[in-house]
């Protein structure tokens, strides 16, 4: 008998997983390397340029569009509020949105109507969510003054985007109360993922709700309670709605972010070079955060 | 004094009664086996008992104090689940003192009981690992050490035995029972395993939907059998079971034997076996077929290896049964019946 | 252990009574404090786009009360006085394409990573992820650039060249997790019974995936709605902005804020998407159980 002859390799191309792993990846991976790798790489060369509207061309300065970026004050300011906001929003968010899961696994009536109002905030779109907020926070017609003023708790409207600490405040209790509910979703899923019986034994241990909360439940859900606040920082860092619609970056600029500062400056200012410069601290900003929590995360890995 | 007692127990999920009316009472340091098929509700029983799940109506009694309604820490109860639910982020030593933590034991004293439970199951070597890095019996026995460290009352089990493979699993029903002799805690098993209940139960409740059809030891239930649920649900294969003229009547594989063999049984009943079909397992044979003026009726019967009486398939045989091993039960509802005149 | 004779059961059974009705009772209001929280922005949004102009701008009127009747004069300006309605065309179109758009990329890209064995295939769905790191408000201005240079600009197409970057990666992210949850067996069935790879993923394994791929529609259509920046920097004209820039810049002019239209905008904005993402809120939390939690 003769030896077998190889099957032809062309007709079995639609099985051979090197192909097909080409095949697939090409257009995505073309995609963003095109629209993301390229502008990237063109934001950092803008950076290290004198780029403007009025004179679009690109002539290298070295660091000075950095120099004059870190000079300027408003920038160090618009720096330190990008981190602080990030974090005290994240914060209240983890335990928020914490709270929130535990009360949304359970079974109750009127469940479906409280998972929509709560689903609210984050789904309306950001600046329009915002708006409603710019309206209720309003200097003149706030209905949260008004009711304060009918209790006899203040006499004069609380001015709460006019003055910068309540500016601070309320750039910082709008981005908290967009993300608890995407952040209460995330954790919801992790909930589930416990698998009944370890709550059965811990009940069975004695342990009380605060000891299971603790010592079993928070533990086990480490993971993605990182994954949680992971998106609740990248969202309140990268974004820059919330502040361009409640304050403009005001009062004197004591709500301005990175990424709002970035807008003034590029696009409004038409400064494109020093737009970019301010724009690109944000990416440490984001990857060494991104790094903290991945590594906190990876050590409590333990399923 | 019963250690467990239960009284007209009652779960209802809904429309659905997964456990409908249960009384129960067992014996000081007894190993007490719920069995019964999927859905039969005795999981459910032992959920209730524990605490975990709130009864619809009924009372549950522990060491004679109703705690009916009260969560589980309170009731010193000891659980093993079927996955043994060990705490996957705390090492071993960890494990087993997180009971005595919630209990509020001092540190000191935590240490020397973990030492004491660990030495117990012969794990004290493994307190510094983690669950994943045990195998399915060291978990099992991690399991147990937790359970036992708060020294309760009653140690309820669920199917703890279903996950591990087939070796260990005999091996593991050794080591359960001989722990339980010594240390003489009531036990409340679940399991499906008729096998497994018969090898280890000083009595056994058989459950089907919702209810105890019979309580009593192995022996009891397996050669009387209160209904013809428990007569088909033990014993491997089921007892045979005939369709006479107005009620049933059956006898277990085992005791239909070659006409010609006797047993010390007294008087025997002869009848025709139409053999279909012979399995021969070495230690015992099996063999297909039907009595003759039955032919609905498919029939096993169960012969020793050491019978090497040659039967061949498709033929017909003498074959006998004592009287007194023929159980009688009613046609409407399967309940046991005395004796009745037999068409043979 | 002798503290067992010692407890007093009719006290305990009492007291774990009296715990779990206070327990639901807790629920109920921590569950009411949520949704209070949460939607009393919109509450009042929905009494203000009714409220007459010399009602709601005076100070001291109950701002919760219809101190004159109702009207529904402003909801039907921001149809007849404003482009709110070209707003939402544009906002559905943009957001079907991209969806679509977003689909067609992500869906082999996460098959492949999440099946097919490739030797850098764990580094690239990290770097995938990390590309949703790199924040539009870094790319916007640069992109912006492209934009002007390829001719986009006050053109739908800049945006639907532009967003499927902001929704592919987490996209891919989602359905790996959706793919690693079907099990392999079923793809090789098919395969021995006669279906090449391609087949056997197109016949088989997608129609498995629809949970994964309604929740990948939801979320992907929902980030471009949302999407402000990029909109704002390439569409300044009217008839090219999407809701989510149209509406606050055209329902403000100069120092005249139309609240009541704006919050009307709002209100037939928020609702119904939430509305349809609480329908399809456990597929979304399946997916994120799979994703997240084992990949």
């Amino acid at each position: 008998m003769s030896p077998a002859k190889a099957p032809p390799r062309r007709r079995y191309l639609a099985d051979n997983p090197r192909f097909l792993a080409a095949l697939f990846m090409s257009p995505a991976v073309t995609y963003i390397i095109a629209l993301v790798g390229f502008p990237f790489v063109l934001a950092i060369v803008y950076a290290f340029t004198d780029i403007t509207t009025g004179n679009p061309e690109l002539e290298f300065v070295g660091f000075e569009t950095f120099r004059r970026v870190l000079a300027d004050p408003i920038f160090r300011e618009a720096l330190g509020n990008t981190f602080w906001f990030a974090l005290i929003a994240n914060l209240l968010v983890v335990v928020l949105a914490k709270a929130l899961a535990l009360v949304l696994i359970q079974d109750f009536k009127g469940k479906r109507i409280v998972r929509f109002l709560v689903l609210l905030p984050w789904v309306a779109p950001v600046s329009l969510a915002t708006i409603t907020w710019l309206w209720t926070l309003d200097s003149i017609f706030s209905p949260i003054d008004w009711v304060l003023r009918q209790l006899g708790l203040i006499t004069e409207n609380m001015y709460w985007l006019g003055r910068p600490g309540l500016a601070m405040t309320s750039v910082i209790a709008v981005h908290t109360w967009r993300i608890v509910p995407l952040a209460a979703v995330i954790m919801m899923a992790g909930l589930i993922s416990i698998p009944s019986e370890i709550n059965d034994a811990a009940a069975v241990d004695g342990a009380g709700p605060w000891r299971k909360q603790f010592q079993i439940t928070v533990p086990l859900m480490a993971p993605i309670i990182a994954v949680a606040v992971l998106f609740g920082m990248i969202l309140t860092i990268s974004d820059m709605s919330v502040v361009y619609v409640l304050t403009r970056g005001g009062p004197t600029n004591s709500t301005q972010v990175l990424s709002t500062w970035a807008f003034f400056k590029g696009i409004e200012g038409g400064a494109l070079g020093q737009g970019a410069a301010v724009a690109l601290f944000l990416l440490p900003v984001l990857v060494g955060i991104t790094a903290v929590i991945l590594r906190m995360a990876r050590r409590r890995e333990v399923l | 004094m019963a250690v467990v007692e239960v009284r007209g127990l009652k779960k209802h999920f809904g429309e659905v009664a997964a456990v409908d009316g249960v009384d129960l009472r067992s014996e000081e340091g007894e190993f007490l086996v719920l069995l019964g098929p999927s859905g039969c509700g005795k999981t459910t029983l032992l959920r209730m008992i524990a605490g975990l799940e709130h009864p619809t109506e009924g009372d549950i009694l522990l060491g004679g104090e109703n705690v009916t309604g009260l969560p589980p820490r309170a009731r010193r109860i000891a659980m093993v689940f079927q996955s043994y639910a060990l705490y996957p982020h705390m090492t071993v030593a960890r494990n087993i003192e997180f009971p005595l933590k919630a209990q509020g034991i001092e540190a000191a004293e935590r240490s020397k009981k973990v030492q004491w439970a660990a030495e117990l199951f012969g794990i004290d070597s493994l307190l510094h690992r983690r669950p994943r890095q045990l195998s399915g019996g060291e978990r099992q026995r991690v399991a147990l050490a937790r359970a036992l460290v708060r020294e309760p009352t009653v140690f309820l089990l669920d199917e703890p035995l279903s996950n591990l493979d087939a070796k260990l699993r005999a091996s593991a029903r050794d080591d359960l029972l001989e722990f339980q002799r010594r240390i003489g805690i009531t036990t409340l098993y679940v399991t499906h395993d008729q096998v497994e209940a018969m090898g280890m139960g000083d009595r056994i409740a058989v459950m089907d939907r919702g209810k105890i059809r019979q309580l009593g030891t192995p022996e009891e239930v397996y050669h009387h059998p209160v209904d013809t649920f428990v007569a088909g649900f033990l014993g491997s294969p089921p007892m045979n079971l005939l369709i006479g003229p107005d009620f049933l009547f059956g006898f277990r594989p085992e005791q239909l034997l070659p006409e010609g063999i006797s047993r010390d049984d007294g008087p025997r009943i002869s009848l025709t076996f139409h053999v279909n079909r012979v399995e021969y397992l070495g230690s015992e044979r099996y063999l297909y077929g039907h009595i003759q003026g039955f032919e609905a009726n498919k029939i096993i019967a169960m012969l020793p290896g050491t019978v090497t009486l040659p039967l061949t398939a498709d033929t017909d045989h003498r074959f006998s049964v004592a009287e007194a091993q023929i159980r009688y039960f009613a046609k409407d509802g399967g309940d046991k019946i005395p004796p009745q005149p037999l068409p043979l | 252990m002798t503290t067992w004779e010692k407890t007093d059961f009719e006290k305990l059974q009492s007291d774990a009574k009296r715990r779990r009705r206070l327990g639901r009772v807790g629920l109920y209001i921590a569950a009411s404090l949520f949704a209070f929280l949460a939607a009393f922005p919109f509450g009042w949004a929905l009494i203000t786009m009714f409220k007459q102009s010399n009602d709601l701008y005076v100070k001291d009127n109950n701002p919760f009360w219809f101190n004159e009747p109702p009207t529904g004069e402003h909801v039907g300006f921001l149809f007849s006085g404003t482009n709110y309605l070209t707003f939402v065309r544009n906002t559905v179109i943009v957001g079907l394409a991209v969806t679509a758009i977003t689909l067609a990329l992500s869906l082999p890209v996460a098959y492949a990573l999440a099946r097919l064995r490739l030797r850098w295939g764990e580094r690239l769905g990290i770097a995938i992820f990390l590309v949703y790191l790199i924040p539009p408000t870094l790319l916007f201005i640069p992109m912006t650039r492209v934009v002007n240079v390829l001719g986009l600009q006050e053109s739908l197409l800049s945006l639907l060249l532009v967003y499927p970057t902001i929704t592919i990666p987490i996209s891919s992210w989602l359905l790996m997790g959706f793919f690693k949850g079907i099990p392999m067996d079923i793809e090789e069935q098919a395969m021995v019974d006669g279906q090449s790879r391609i087949g056997a993923i197109t016949k088989v394994v997608l129609p498995l995936m629809f949970p994964g791929i309604v929740a990948v529609i939801v979320f992907a259509f929902t980030l471009s709605t949302h999407e402000f920046i990029y909109a704002l920097s390439f569409n300044k004209g009217s008839a090219t902005k999407t809701i989510a820039t149209g509406v606050p810049t055209e329902l403000v002019r100069g120092d005249v804020f139309f609240w009541q239209s704006l919050q009307a905008a709002v209100i037939m904005i928020a609702v119904p998407i939430a509305f349809i993402f609480n329908a399809f809120l456990d597929k979304f939390i399946k997916g994120f159980t799979l994703g997240a939690v084992k990949g």
